[in-house]
This record gives C-alpha cells, sequence and structure tokens, in this order.
C-alpha cells in the first residue's frame, strides 16, 4: 500500500503558501509547467518535478547530515536533500480488521505512515477513518492486525504509553483547569520540572498565537482559541505524531480557513508528523502532501492532492473530490474514447479497444464554443454565479454537463462544447457492487 | 395583565413559606407569655442540648462521610457496568430509594432487632449476636442506607455527562489510571459531590425518626428534641429556639460547601 | 480481575440495599405472627390487611393527598413559570431564589413552621392542612422542573400561534402547554412522589385524627408492628417497580425525572 512516497510531497503546500486561497487545478497545470508539460502519468514527470528544486521541505526534519556535506549545498538543495532522506516509517499498520456487532469498519487494512508528513485520511462519514485514527491512538484495540510504531509493535500499548497525541474534534479540554493548567497536563503527568513546564507552556502558547492567555477560563475562550488551545496541549508533549480528528469541524467557515495555513504553520515549525482526518475534500487538499481516499473501510486511491484531484482512479474518487461530470463511455482504442456517441481524442491508453470505462470531466475543464464548432451540441438550461465564475448546466448528447466559465451563457443558448484530450480522465469500471451503487447515485 | 398567572405563587410562598417561618422567629424569640426573650435561644447551651447537637453534627459527618466513601467507587463502578446506562443496574439500583423511608428504616429494626433476623443469623454461625440495635451505630447505618443513593446519583449524573473524549484525552497526554481519577474524574465531579453531600448531610443532621426507631428511643438527636418540644412537651417557644440554632448550622454547612463547589452553576444565595 | 473487584463491589452494595426490603417481603408470608420463626407460607396477613380499616384509611389518604396536592401544585406551579417569566430579570431572579427556600429547608422545619402557622391562624389540624402543606413543599418541584422547558420553548412558537390568528389562550393551550408537557408531566409526578414519601411535614400537620402510611408506621413501630404491615410493604414495593419500569419504558431513560431531581439540590 506504500505508493509515491517521494512524491514532491510539498507541492501542495507551497502552492497554496504563494497563492492563498487554492485552486487545485490552476496549480497542478502550474507544476506541469514547471515539469516541461510531459504526460501527468508518467512517473519520470514526479522524479523531475522533484529535481527541479520547486520542493518545500520542512527545515527542522530529519537528522542533520554531516556538516561539510550541508555546508556545501544552496539552501534550497539542502532542504530537498532532507526531503528525500526522510523516507522513514513511522506508524505502519498492517493486516488491521475492526467490527463493530456486524458491522465491519475495518476489513485488512495496511497503511504506512512516514516520518515528517501531513497525511490526511478522507472519506465520508462512517468510512472508517475515525475508527482508524483510535486504533492509531490507542483507544481502541483491533480484532486484528497490529501497529508498529517505528518498528515496534504498540497494539497492546494503552495511549498514555504512545508517542502519540491527539487533538479531539470537540477538543476535550479539560473544564475544571484554566488554559495553562490545560497545556501543563501531559508535562506534568510526566513528572517534567516546574521550570521547564512554565517554559513549555509559554512557548505552547506562543506557537497558537494566544500568549498571556494562561489564567483563562476554557469556557471564557471561544470555539477558535479553544482549538488552539487544544493544539497547543497535544504539541508541547513533542509527540512523534499528532493525530486530528477533524479538528477544524466546529468552526465556522473564515475560521478553518485560518486554522488550515495556521496547522501548515504548525507542521513547518515543529516537524513533526500530522495524521488528519476529515470529510473536508477543501481541507484535505489544502493542507496535505498525501491524501488517502477511504471509503467503507476501503482505500479509493492514494497520492497528493493533485494526484486525486487530477486523475481520480475510481468513480467514488473523483465524486468525492470536487464536481465533476461523471459517464458512461466507451474506449474505442487507445487515445481516443466515444462518449455520449461522439469520439472524443483523449491521451490514455491500455484500456483495451470497444471496452466500457468510466469517464470524468471537470466542469471548469469543459470549453463552451459556437453550436457547430465545438464537438457535442446543447443548449444552456442553467446558469448561477457563483462568485468568480458561472456555473451552468448543459444538456448535450442526452447528459446533463456541468460546466464552469468566467463567460457567461444565458439560459436557452445553444452552445456547442468541446474538451481537450488532456482534461479526460479515464477510468476503470467498479468492480465493487457497492461501487456500483455509488456510481448510480452519481448519476 | 400578563403576570397575573404568577399571582397565586407569590400568594402562597407569603402564606405558606415566609409568614411560617416568621413565626418560628417569633415563637423563638418569645416566651409563652409572648414578652421577648433569648432564653429559648441560649438554652441550646444546655448540656442535654448540647450533647445532642454534637451527637447530630458528628454522627451526620460520620454517616456523610460513609455515603460519599461508598458512593465514588459504586457512581464508577455503574458508570462501567456493561450493562448499560439505560439497563438493568442502574434500575435495580434506583428502586430501593423510591420505597417509603418509613418502611425502610423499620426494615432495619426488623433485622437488627435482640431476636430478629441478624440475632438467628448469627446463633446459626455460633457466632456473638453483635448488639447494634439502640446503639449510635444503628443510627449511622439506618442514616447511610437511607440516605445512600441520594449520594450516588448526583455523582453518577455527574460521571455520566463527562465526555469521554476528555478521559480519552488525559490518557493521550500520559496520565495513568489513577491520575486520570485524581485529576480529572473526581474534579470533575465535585458539584456532584456537593450537592451529595448536602443531600445526605442536611437530612441526618436534622432526623428524629432514624434515631426513634434505630436508637431505640434514648438516643437524642437535636431532631428529637425539637421533636419533642413540639409534640409531648409542647414547648413550642423552645423549640423554635433551638430550631433557628440548627438552622444557623445548616446554612453554614451550605456556605461552606458552595465555597468548595466554586464552579457550581447558580447558587441558591 | 478488575471486573471482578467491580462485580463483587456491586454485589455487596445491592445485598446491602435489598437486605431489608426482601426480609420485609419473606415475612409477609409468614403464617406466625412472630417475625422471628417461619412456619410456613400464607397470604393470612394480607387477608387481614384489607379488613383493616385503620390501614386502608392510611393508604386513602396517603393517595388522595398526594393526588390532590401534585395536581393543584402543578396548576400552580405552571402558572407561576408563565408568570414569572414576565418580570424582568431581576424579578426573575428573586421570584426563582425564593423558590429555592423549601426546597432547602429541613423536613423538620418545614413541618413545624407550617403548624405554627395553621395553628395561629385558627386552621384545624386534619386531612386540608396536611394538604395544604404537601402543595407548599411540591410547588417548588413543580417550578423546577417546567421552567427549564418553558425557557427553551421561547416565545416565538406561542407569538406564531398569535400571528396566525389564535387567542393568546388557544395559543398557550394549544401550542405553549403541548410544547412543555415532558416537563409538567414530570413535576406531576415528581410532587406526587414526594407527598406519598413525607413523614416529617405529614407528621406535624396532621393533626390526631388522621393518618397516611408513614404516620401508621411510625405510630406501629413505637407500639409494635403488627405483620399487616408487611403486607402493605410487599404491596407498596410491587406497586413502585411496576410503575418505575413503565416509567422507564415510556420516557427515554435520561427522564427529565431523574435528571431534575438529581439537579434540584444544585440550583
Amino acid at each position: 500500500m506504500r505508493v509515491d512516497l517521494k512524491q514532491a510531497p510539498g507541492r501542495a503546500l507551497k502552492w497554496v503558501i504563494e497563492h492563498g486561497r487554492p485552486r487545485k487545478r490552476a496549480a497542478a497545470r502550474e507544476t506541469e509547467a514547471n515539469a516541461g508539460g510531459k504526460p501527468r502519468r508518467n512517473a519520470a514527470w514526479r522524479t523531475e518535478a522533484n529535481a527541479s528544486g520547486k520542493l518545500t521541505r520542512n527545515a527542522a526534519a530529519g537528522p542533520e547530515p554531516n556538516a561539510s556535506e550541508a555546508a556545501g549545498r544552496t539552501n534550497v538543495q539542502n532542504r530537498l536533500w532532507k526531503g528525500l532522506q526522510m523516507a522513514k516509517t513511522l506508524i505502519e499498520l498492517r493486516d488491521i480488521c475492526k467490527r463493530y456487532d456486524d458491522n465491519v469498519v475495518l476489513d485488512h487494512f495496511n497503511l504506512t505512515v512516514e516520518e515528517n508528513e501531513f497525511i490526511t485520511l478522507l472519506g465520508p462519514s462512517g468510512c472508517g477513518k475515525t475508527t482508524l485514527l483510535r486504533i492509531v491512538g490507542g483507544f481502541e484495540q483491533p480484532d486484528s492486525g497490529q501497529v508498529f510504531f517505528e518498528g515496534q509493535d504498540i497494539t497492546e500499548f494503552p495511549p498514555n504509553k504512545r508517542q502519540i497525541n491527539t487533538v479531539f474534534q470537540k477538543y476535550a479540554l479539560f473544564p475544571h483547569m484554566n488554559v495553562g493548567q490545560n497545556i501543563a497536563f501531559g508535562l506534568k503527568v510526566s513528572g517534567k520540572s516546574d521550570s521547564y513546564i512554565r517554559q513549555k507552556v509559554k512557548y505552547g502558547l506562543k506557537l497558537v498565537n494566544l500568549e498571556g492567555f494562561e489564567n483563562r477560563k476554557v469556557d471564557q475562550m471561544s470555539g477558535g482559541q479553544q482549538q488552539r488551545v487544544a493544539i497547543a496541549r497535544a504539541v508541547v508533549n513533542e509527540p512523534r505524531l499528532l493525530l486530528l480528528d477533524e479538528p477544524l469541524g466546529a468552526l465556522d467557515l473564515k475560521l478553518r480557513e485560518d486554522m488550515q495555513y495556521e496547522l501548515i504553520r504548525l507542521k513547518e515549525e515543529l516537524g513533526i508528523t500530522f495524521l488528519y482526518v476529515t470529510h473536508d475534500q477543501e481541507e484535505a487538499l489544502t493542507m496535505s502532501n498525501r491524501i488517502i481516499v477511504l471509503n467503507n473501510g476501503d482505500i479509493q486511491q492514494i497520492g497528493t492532492p493533485e494526484e486525486i484531484y487530477n486523475e481520480p482512479q475510481n468513480a467514488f474518487v473523483a465524486d468525492f473530490i470536487g464536481d465533476s461530470n461523471i459517464l458512461d463511455a466507451e474506449m474505442v482504442h487507445d487515445k481516443l474514447v466515444k462518449i455520449c456517441g461522439t469520439e472524443f481524442p483523449c491521451v490514455d491508453t491500455g484500456f483495451g479497444e470497444n471496452k466500457p470505462v468510466d469517464v470524468v470531466i471537470r466542469p471548469e475543464d469543459i470549453i463552451i464554443r459556437e453550436p457547430g464548432e465545438g464537438k457535442l451540441d446543447g443548449v444552456v438550461t442553467h446558469n448561477v454565479f457563483i462568485g468568480v465564475h458561472y456555473e451552468m448546466e448543459i444538456e448535450a448528447g442526452g447528459f446533463t454537463w456541468l460546466a464552469q466559465n468566467t463567460t457567461s451563457y444565458d439560459v436557452g443558448t445553444p452552445v456547442s462544447i468541446d474538451v481537450i484530450p488532456f482534461n479526460i480522465q479515464i477510468m476503470h469500471k467498479p468492480v465493487k457492487p457497492e461501487q456500483e451503487a455509488l456510481d448510480l447515485e452519481a448519476e | 395583565m400578563k403576570k397575573l398567572p404568577a399571582v397565586p405563587y407569590i400568594v402562597w410562598m407569603i402564606a405558606g413559606t415566609f409568614i411560617p417561618l416568621l413565626m418560628i422567629v417569633y415563637y423563638g424569640f418569645t416566651d409563652r407569655t409572648g414578652a421577648f426573650t433569648t432564653a429559648n435561644i441560649l438554652a441550646v447551651f444546655q448540656p442535654v442540648h448540647m450533647k445532642a447537637l454534637g451527637l447530630s453534627l458528628g454522627l451526620s459527618v460520620v454517616s456523610t462521610v460513609i455515603c460519599l466513601a461508598l458512593s465514588i467507587p459504586l457512581a464508577l463502578v455503574l458508570k462501567h457496568s456493561t450493562m448499560g446506562r439505560e439497563g438493568l443496574i442502574v434500575f435495580i439500583f434506583l428502586l430501593p430509594m423510591w420505597m417509603n423511608f418509613l418502611l425502610r428504616t423499620m426494615a432495619w429494626q426488623v433485622i437488627l432487632e435482640k431476636g430478629g433476623i441478624m440475632y438467628h443469623l448469627a446463633h446459626m454461625l455460633h457466632l456473638p449476636f453483635p448488639p447494634i440495635i439502640n446503639t449510635t451505630g444503628a443510627i449511622v447505618l439506618g442514616m447511610v442506607y437511607d440516605f445512600l443513593p441520594f449520594m450516588v446519583l448526583p455523582i453518577y449524573n455527574v460521571l455520566e455527562k463527562i465526555d469521554p473524549n476528555i478521559i480519552e484525552a488525559a490518557y493521550d497526554l500520559g496520565a495513568g489510571e489513577s491520575t486520570v481519577l485524581r485529576k480529572i474524574i473526581l474534579p470533575m465531579c465535585v458539584p456532584g459531590i456537593v450537592s451529595g453531600i448536602t443531600m445526605v448531610f442536611v437530612p441526618s443532621l436534622t432526623t428524629f425518626v432514624i434515631s426513634n426507631i434505630l436508637g431505640g428511643g434514648k438516643i437524642y438527636l437535636i431532631g428529637n428534641i425539637i421533636e419533642q418540644e413540639f409534640t409531648t412537651s409542647a414547648n413550642w417557644n423552645l423549640g423554635s429556639g433551638i430550631s433557628l440554632v440548627m438552622m444557623v448550622f445548616i446554612l453554614l454547612s451550605m456556605a461552606a460547601l458552595m465555597k468548595l463547589d466554586k464552579n457550581g452553576e447558580g447558587g441558591m444565595m | 480481575m478488575r471486573k471482578a473487584i467491580r462485580g463483587i463491589y456491586l454485589i455487596i452494595i445491592l445485598l446491602f440495599l435489598y437486605l431489608p426490603i426482601v426480609t420485609l417481603i419473606v415475612l409477609s408470608f409468614n403464617e406466625s405472627k412472630s417475625m422471628f420463626a417461619w412456619r410456613g407460607f400464607s397470604l393470612r396477613w394480607y387477608k387481614e390487611m384489607f379488613n383493616d380499616t385503620t390501614m386502608l384509611s392510611a393508604v386513602w389518604n396517603t393517595f388522595s393527598i398526594a393526588m390532590v396536592s401534585a395536581l393543584l401544585a402543578t396548576v400552580i406551579g405552571v402558572l407561576a413559570c408563565v408568570g414569572i417569566l414576565q418580570f424582568g430579570k431581576k424579578g426573575q431572579a428573586f421570584l426563582l431564589g425564593i423558590n429555592n427556600i423549601p426546597l432547602l429547608n429541613a423536613d423538620i422545619v418545614t413541618g413545624i413552621s407550617l403548624m405554627l402557622a395553621f395553628i395561629a391562624f385558627g386552621f384545624y389540624l386534619n386531612w386540608g392542612t396536611v394538604l395544604l402543606a404537601h402543595i407548599t413543599f411540591s410547588i417548588p418541584y413543580v417550578i423546577l422542573s417546567v421552567m427549564p422547558k418553558l425557557k427553551q420553548l421561547g416565545v416565538s412558537n406561542y407569538e406564531a400561534a398569535l400571528d396566525l390568528g389564535a387567542s393568546p389562550l388557544t395559543a398557550f393551550w394549544k401550542v405553549v402547554i403541548p410544547d412543555i408537557r415532558p416537563g409538567i408531566v414530570s413535576g406531576f409526578l415528581l410532587a406526587f412522589t414526594m407527598s406519598v414519601d413525607d413523614f416529617v411535614v405529614t407528621h406535624f400537620t396532621r393533626g390526631a385524627g388522621i393518618n397516611t402510611i408513614s404516620t401508621l408506621i411510625y405510630s406501629q413501630v413505637k407500639v409494635g408492628i403488627r405483620p399487616t404491615l408487611f403486607a402493605l410493604s410487599t404491596i407498596i414495593f410491587v406497586v413502585v417497580m411496576a410503575v418505575l419500569v413503565i416509567a422507564n419504558r415510556g420516557s427515554s431513560r435520561q427522564s427529565s425525572r431523574n435528571d431534575f431531581f438529581l439537579e434540584t439540590p444544585q440550583s
């Protein structure tokens, strides 16, 4: 299950830092341009992206290589070097099974988490992601399978014996203690000296921009502040792995966005591994180095945010990550696919000849032309301005296409749609019955 | 007049609570002729009254402590009982509490009496019969039996409401089981403990029923003194005076408890 | 191991709680009049109980007083809640504050104070004075269980009903009352239970003529318990159990009754 671990782990992050609010597709294109426009699914492209030195890797992470060697490299090279050094396994889940009564939540689940990753478990509620997190944290025992921490089997270890801390969804701050006492709790329990604790509490509060809040009562803090305290309380213990269970779920939109950047910054500053659980694809795409898309306890796809968004491996992922047009199609032969009875050139190969496939086309990839000038003629049936661009529905070829465009076409306008080969994502038809059900739902 | 519906309540509170309480104050500070006196209040310093008051305070403290010591582990066990919160165990535990208080006390008399069940049991096992009945021990036993649920329930109720994530967070931060109990669970139970103490201490301090039934009518608590003044001796002035003194003790103990429970929502004062 | 310790502890406590009750039940079926020797199973005391007019009248008094006092207390309490909410913040705090006084007062103080007042105002101590006394100590419980529901409901539903053309009385009856019914029911049940279980207040306000179950037991304990009392206890126990089972089935277990009961002393 270890997939593409060394691929450009910092790309999403870097992009976010440079551009603020993410529009991933554009980001991906940009990166692609950097990479010299090679086909996306070519493994060599990734290596090239790495080698191009456009990585932002956490400087604090990894052991310092010997000094003279380090001195010889530029800062960027140095960071890259470290990034490549760090493929060290922190947590390994091996063959985990968990069921509640008759409900199988995890079925022979395997996962490897590398040191210093920001890894996100993304999936709809009830997909097993929280259970997984609780197993890693030690709050629940798997029915079978093992959890390894740096090679040591910690399956039976209670939570207090693990070098792992958790940020809970509803913060779980101790109501009878003030902010400082909350943050100091873990340190006190492990018998640290008073002066060390004082210093650490100060540091923790500074880290989350809450300096001087030591003596506040917990219930005098806003939701966002409580969340920060919960994060500080976890990180002052210097865990090797920080588990975050939908930590932003209870916050309002604006605060949630602020906290996303805050978390990215913290991750950079602390150099600890983050294992993050969310059902919010936006959050996952913004923050992660690697996303694991889960459904019904099965891994649907593992990849960087770009890969997940641009190259969903099946209809579930495509549907879950962003809006998309998912269509039944037929692969005529390599690089040619028949959608709604019309042949579209594409870039995919290896799907056989005259085989049914699924096709994903993102709404922003649909090009709207004058009637007759595109591949499929149709009519605009809905048009809503959603900020930045217009979202339209176009009836064409017996399918309702979702399209986004900065130009508005009035309802009733005859149009023609086109898609460039590069933006047509071909996927195998699902094999599992539950995925079929999802396909039906998607249509 | 929108406030009209509250009128019966206000009238009732004045007639049923304020005037009667003023009556006690009036009687407490007058003698039989209606003249002002502090003798009824000062009567508490008479040795027999001092002894009763001291004994009442002592026994109610002892039974409150015993109830507390029994209740905390019990509430924890109930919380962990796999039969579930909706479940049987809690129900079984609550059931005796809804029995008539007099019946429950009487039952202990039947058990402890000379020639009672305990006597036969001890005889059968060739053990010496424990002469508990008519001692302060029996009174404490009765208090604990009668008021134990009043201590367990508030504590259990608070325990039930603790977010399990908070306890998990404590483990997550490295605390062991005993630390979690001492630093997290018990401090969070304080509101329940405080209301439990109030609910056990006040009735124990003021009871005359338990001491009468299980003390054989020979052990006088402050409640017995007051009851006697109002019934057999018919000296209402003295009874009222001693009641006033007792109320002062109740208020003092409640004030102390309120201090303990700084987090308590909405105090009575 | 830990489970075993927990189990043992639970069993010991349950034995402690049930030993007296089981004793009473067993003795109620004992043929012998002596409570110390088993002379075989018999329903004799149950038969005698139904012929014992003092006991029957005590049972009647207990339940008639409980029923009437709980009903009246509920009516007064619900009205009070509605009225109190019309007061300003300070007025509300004051009125709810004095509501706590009877709750926190020791039974014996409530009992003697009411007795003094009744006598001073020339009441003749009988069934009626007991009823009045029970209403007095029941009202606060009703208010405590109705008030949170009413506050939670807010005025918007009531105003919506007015907006749709209902008269204030109709709006109150058809919209407000159904919404706060759980609170009213639990308040009523609580008042009823408190009344049935009361001994101390009844003891001081009943006068010589009448008995409730509690006062009957008290007087018998002093002069000698007759086994008919055991029969009565058994029946009470069975009835209480049945009522609680039904109540538990009916409402969810976080029944406001328990909830409320536990929170009472805190407020």
